[in-house]
């Protein structure tokens, strides 16, 4: 009856959010007094998620599922859900995820409660906390099936250390014949930068950067952090920037370290899209930026100054603490 | 082509969340509802099916009798019937089966959602319904060609974006890119007065059990004032000795 958590790989190696859930999934066996297994595929760091309280990993190797396929995977968690007789199963808030979690929830006739920030109130009634009206405020959600599948949100609970040992068993896993009924043809993905959902700084500029072609030391700027760059509503609407960039409460959530708005005046929808990084920081023109009132630290002034001066300083910053 | 939009009755972006009775509801009073923004660009895509190939459109909301200005406002876009199922939407996994059930009866080829609703952001609906009735299934989707029976989706992923190659009946979580911002319709008086006669059938709903249950809403702790650094170098040092983010 152990906890199940599904930790996701990329090319062999765990995804900063494996460690976050195995860690999640160990204070939740710990809870229910019962150990926590990890579900893996085509994963060559196995080992690892023994450091985060994980004493089982049930590794899948299976070549037909070296892409990502939402069917075929929630199929292999719930081979894993049945091996262990889950109750519980963990899963992150990744795209993919989130695109797999509710198959997931169906077939096991499972309540699933996304976006959870914090390790259970109470496991009788299992109670969570989670982000509600796009983080504007949090539900305290009971969930009553039998099963559970609980999806934590990024950069929430948090990776913590917990050193054990994992056994990592071979596992097999059978899929149904119309598992490959929806197939990928195509992935166009940025490699080598780092993305919105993963990056621990984001580095996010608005209208106020006045045009398309002044994005070069806002890309600069990411650059030097290791940042992800993303952009405000009407900069996508605009076509200044790709969609994917868009974040806020219509574009994708913000749950870094760092979040750095240029030239964002800082309108609800955007605020709130943004409201779970931990320091926000500002540069804007105008003193009465409602972001400001949103936000952790801040530069009154011009873009055009301020991100330049920024770019040298950090550069600086970086050559000395390196 | 018979398509279904399922659509979700949310307040206004714009909004201000509160809560009532002991933090237990969402306080609605002075909220204004809208049509799910992610739904809405499903319904716009919808249109276009509509008017290009020949497509039916209906809409479905699960809800009481106060979503269905919001049913009437998808039928002055141009939908062409609507079905509302009498219930209070109390979780996603309920509301999916509702609509499981709505789209089993309707015979539809393809049913379009929201990535997720802008109030509970469960983003569970779509596939949940997709999973109950044994439906392809592709989330987040940002492009949509329907061809006879095959159908191409685009879907955001972390980093960027994967096409995928599948079939009818089909179900997908739509968002922003299904149609452009710019491509979004504002009824007009022809669309309102046509919409007053179009079909809105009312359903019970099926018998099903709830799996979750919110019991208690909080808003996050109010923030504490902004620090001004007055230039880069109080920045970056506030940055790495204070918040230590760098």
């Amino acid at each position: 009856m152990s906890v199940v958590v599904y930790t996701e790989s990329e090319n062999g190696k765990l995804k900063k959010n494996a460690f976050e859930v195995a860690s999640y999934a160990a204070e939740v066996a710990k809870q229910l007094g019962t150990s926590a297994t990890a579900v893996t595929i085509n994963c060559d760091e196995n080992e690892l998620l023994g450091d985060y309280g994980i004493t089982k990993v049930l590794h899948v190797k299976n070549d037909a599922l070296g892409t990502f396929n939402a069917k075929a995977y929630a199929q292999v968690v719930v081979s894993a859900v049945e091996n262990e007789s889950a109750t519980v199963t963990i899963v992150s808030s990744s795209a993919d995820t989130k695109f797999m979690a509710p198959l997931l929830a169906a077939s096991l006739n499972a309540g699933y409660v996304p976006n959870v920030v914090a390790a259970p109130e109470s496991t009788s009634p299992f109670t969570v906390k989670r982000t509600v009206f796009s983080n504007k405020g949090f539900a305290h959600t009971a969930i009553n099936s039998e099963k559970k599948v609980i999806g934590v949100s990024n950069n929430a609970f948090g990776a913590i250390e917990n050193k054990t040992s994992a056994t990592v068993e071979d596992f097999a896993v059978s899929l149904s014949d119309n598992a490959f009924s929806t197939k990928s043809t195509e992935i166009d993905k940025v490699v080598g930068k780092a993305t919105i959902a993963d990056a621990d700084i984001v580095v996010s500029a608005g209208r106020g950067l006045k045009g398309p072609e002044n994005w070069g030391m806002v890309e600069e700027l990411a650059d030097v952090l290791g940042a992800a760059t993303a952009c405000s509503k009407p900069v996508s609407d605009l076509g200044w920037r790709p969609h994917g960039e868009h974040v806020g409460q219509t574009g994708k959530p913000v749950a870094s370290n760092l979040y750095i708005a240029i030239g964002i005046s800082g309108a609800i929808q955007h605020l709130a899209g943004v409201s779970a990084s931990k320091t926000k920081v500002v540069i804007n023109t105008d003193p009465e930026a409602p972001f400001f009132k949103a936000a952790d630290y801040g530069i009154v002034g011009d873009a055009f100054e301020v991100v330049p001066q920024l770019i040298e300083k950090l550069k600086d910053f970086k050559a000395q603490n390196s | 082509m018979k398509i279904l939009v399922c659509i979700s009755n949310v307040p206004d972006t714009t909004s201000k969340i509160n809560f009532t009775e002991g933090d237990t509801k969402f306080d609605t009073n002075g909220v204004q509802f809208v049509i799910n923004p992610n739904d809405e660009f499903g319904l716009t895509r919808a249109m276009w099916f509509k008017e290009k190939q020949g497509a039916t459109v209906h809409v479905a909301t699960v809800g009481g009798p106060n979503v269905e200005p919001t049913m009437r406002k998808a039928l002055a876009i141009g939908a062409d019937e609507a079905i509302r199922v009498n219930a209070e939407p109390t979780d996603g996994f309920f509301v999916a089966q509702q609509l499981a059930d709505v789209v089993k009866n309707g015979a539809y080829d393809l049913v379009i959602g929201g990535r997720e609703s802008i109030d509970y952001n469960g983003g569970m609906v779509p596939g949940i319904l997709a999973s109950l009735l044994d439906m392809n299934f592709v989330n987040t989707c940002v492009q949509l060609e329907v061809d006879g029976s095959t159908a191409t989706a685009t879907r955001e992923i972390d980093g960027g974006k994967e096409t995928l190659s599948t079939s009818l009946p089909l179900v997908v979580g739509g968002q922003k890119g299904l149609v452009e911002e710019s491509d979004l319709r504002i009824p007009n008086m022809r669309g309102i007065m046509q919409a007053r006669q179009k079909k809105l059938t009312v359903v019970e709903p099926v018998d099903t059990a709830n799996t979750t249950e919110d019991v208690k809403f909080d808003k996050p702790a109010p923030k504490g004032a902004v620090k001004l650094a007055n230039d880069v170098d109080e920045l970056v040092n506030l940055l790495h000795n204070e918040a230590k983010v760098i």
